[in-house]
């Protein structure tokens, strides 16, 4: 275990930012964001970010690569532009988590190698969290705040910052830095921990349950009428998944630039009506369907194909941002019954 | 001002599904917390007394839901209307958008809905609840014991600039008739028009570059009520999912705003519910405010069935080249 003085910790952005682009999490007008860390800018206090940290691995859009047409010949070009060492620092446990659910998605064959040299040259050192919100709901997922994992993880105290690495390329930055850190013991960060723990407890959320859902529910929920009402005022806009660290559904599209074409990935949404629109039409054709679709991913789907692990982290940005309130917490509350109140 | 309490409401609710009036209530329900109510249709009278909520977070503008909960079912549907959402409600008969007899609107008074994100800016993280019995909200945090905040200082955009407290549409009224209001709403746009086309340019591209393309600024909106959104359209040749780059974000926005011109109430839901926090208000404002001084006062929804100013043409009508006029400033 390494510290720091937090006056001191723009001399260490800097050390970092020497070698690699390093992210931040800084506050602007419509909340904390990730941006690129220079001389001056100041890290947020904020407990997230508005957008999740699954930015830098699966961007909103990118483009895959570009064709060039000359009569008859046509040109591929390789713009891949995922060539960069970056330094995320201030990830929250819930998005650290997230990226284990996208690394079984993306990295599971066939690799997506647009992710995999993102994640191969992307660093995490996340960031315990002190407040956890009203909305959080990570212990859930079986979530540690006070232990976010991470290629480092971080605690903040009023006066200092400690870090401990937790794999190979953890070490290597947190060496590369140790001119400006000192060797300390766990003392401060173990009763960070059970402070955070204490919380917890607290939480109005804390009694959200997943015993109810998992690997073989879909006969159960899938024709649930519960569906019905859940769904009747979804307004059909993308806000939930677009702030969701875990929503990892895309749409690949040709851009015509009258010189050529620009094949591009951006972010889909199932709850907008093109999603998974196919020639014949679409198999989700109601708002009911596709907002069934949402939640059967995150608590049936996903955990049946991937070990019983469930897609939600339990961070709270979409009970945070649904324009009309509706989110996974009441729809697992609804569908589960009483006893996850 | 009587204090619309939800006993009120739910005493009417209860009173018009009973007598038959009415099949269906539509009305908040509540949530986790004390500010995420959502919205919902209630067909049971003890459904209504165990979930209705009402209070100082009912901010959504129930008009719109009309278009849909109208096309569902036999029988009428209860709404309750502030007096900002019965415009939006006027514009849409207007626009022949729902068939008025299936609905039984109740105007109820209204002295200004809150915004949960200015609350939670002044108190900190780890809200737990919010008492919003009187004009000093009382907010119980995780982390600093009771807060007190006065509720006109976290009142909604909308709110804080209440163009009316008159109901220009019900069928029943609770509590006394209000007035217009001349608020200072034009404000912040003649600040943006006060600005250099540079700063004009650098302020938009500030808040539109934070734009996720959610939609939820359209989703909402009582005046974008197409059947299929062009931008949703694959056939269209502009349906986008994303932003490609920032240009295409003012094209959404811009081609929104113009889309909605001389129909926008002004109702603030876009701005309401925009994850963030992008003043797209202040978009639909610029244009209220050039047809208000290009053609005189004109408030849409104001009258059921008023032809809005872009598409009645008189001969006193501005010539085209007054456009051009004012690009050179």
């Amino acid at each position: 275990m390494r510290k720091i003085s937090l006056s001191n910790l723009d001399k260490v952005f800097a050390l970092i930012a020497e070698n690699a682009k390093l992210y931040i999490p800084v506050d602007g007008k419509g909340g904390a964001s990730f941006k690129l860390w220079e001389q001056g800018v100041k890290m947020s206090d904020a407990l997230n970010t508005v957008r999740s940290a699954k930015d830098f691995f699966f961007p909103q859009m990118e483009t895959l690569m570009e064709f060039k047409t000359e009569g008859k010949n046509i040109e591929i070009i390789d713009n891949r532009s995922e060539k960069e060492d970056f330094v995320v620092f201030g990830v929250r446990a819930c998005d650290a988590k997230s990226f284990e659910i996208l690394d079984r998605v993306f990295l599971s064959e066939p690799v997506d190698t647009y992710y995999a040299s993102r994640r191969e040259k992307g660093v995490i050192v996340s960031l315990a969290c002190g407040k956890p919100a009203e909305t959080c709901f990570c212990k859930t997922f079986g979530i540690d705040p006070s232990n976010p994992a991470g290629d480092i993880t971080a605690w903040k105290t009023e006066t200092d910052l400690y870090l401990n690495a937790n794999t190979e390329k953890g070490e290597k930055l947190l060496s590369s830095i140790s001119s400006l850190t000192e060797e300390c013991d766990e003392k401060v960060v173990e009763e960070q921990k059970q402070k955070i723990s204490a919380i917890m407890d607290k939480l109005p959320l804390k009694n959200v349950s997943t015993e109810k859902f998992g690997v073989g529910k879909t006969k159960e929920y899938f024709d649930s009428p519960a569906w019905d009402e859940l769904s009747s005022h979804c307004l059909g806009c993308g806000t939930c998944t677009f702030v969701c660290p875990t929503c990892q559904c895309y749409d690949i599209k040709d851009f015509n630039t009258n010189k050529g074409v620009q094949r591009f990935r951006c972010w889909d949404s199932c709850m907008y009506s093109d999603f998974t629109l196919m020639a014949h039409g679409n198999s989700r054709a109601s708002q009911k369907e596709r907002f069934r679709q949402r939640f059967m991913h995150k608590l049936v789907y996903y955990p049946d194909n991937n070990d019983g692990m469930f897609s939600c982290v339990g961070c709270g940005r979409c009970l945070a941002k649904c324009p009309i309130s509706m989110n996974i917490v009441k729809v697992m509350k609804i569908l589960g019954g009483k006893e996850n109140d | 001002m009587q204090k619309i309490t939800r006993d009120i409401l739910i005493e009417k609710a209860e009173k018009l599904l009973s007598d038959g009036t009415v099949s269906r209530v539509l009305g908040w329900k509540k949530g986790e917390f004390s500010y995420d109510l959502t919205p919902a249709v209630f067909t049971e009278v003890n459904d209504i007394k165990e979930n209705f909520v009402f209070d100082d977070f009912s901010g959504a503008n129930f008009s719109k839901y009309l278009v849909k909960e109208t096309r569902k079912g036999d029988g009428k549907i209860l709404v309750f209307l502030k007096p900002c959402d019965t415009y939006s409600f006027n514009q849409l008969l207007t626009e022949h958008r729902f068939d008025r007899e299936k609905v039984y609107a109740i105007g109820i008074p209204c002295d200004g809905m809150v915004d949960i994100d200015k609350i939670k800016k002044m108190v900190g993280d780890g809200l737990v609840s919010v008492d919003a019995q009187t004009n000093t909200l009382k907010v119980e945090t995780l982390y600093d014991g009771i807060k007190e905040v006065e509720k006109e200082k976290v009142l909604l955009e909308r709110c804080a600039n209440c163009k009316s407290k008159k109901h220009v549409a019900y069928d029943e009224l609770i509590g006394e008739e209000g007035e217009v209001i001349q608020s200072a709403r034009f404000d912040e746009v003649a600040k943006i028009e006060a600005m250099s086309p540079e700063e004009r340019f650098a302020f938009w591209q500030n808040e539109l570059s934070r734009c996720i393309r959610c939609n939820a600024c359209r989703d909402v909106c009582p005046a974008c009520t197409c059947e299929k959104c062009v931008f949703d359209n694959p056939n269209s040749g502009v349906q986008n999912k994303a932003p490609a780059n920032s240009f295409e974000e003012q094209m959404f926005h811009i081609i929104r705003a113009f889309h909605v011109a001389g129909r926008c109430t002004d109702c603030g839901e876009c701005s309401r519910v925009c994850p963030q926090h992008i003043p797209l208000h202040l978009l639909n404002r610029k244009f209220i405010k050039d047809i208000n001084e290009f053609y005189g006062e004109y408030q849409a929804g104001e009258e059921q069935g008023s032809r809005a100013p872009l598409v009645n043409y008189t001969k006193e009508d501005l010539e085209p080249s007054e456009a051009v006029n004012r690009g050179d400033n």
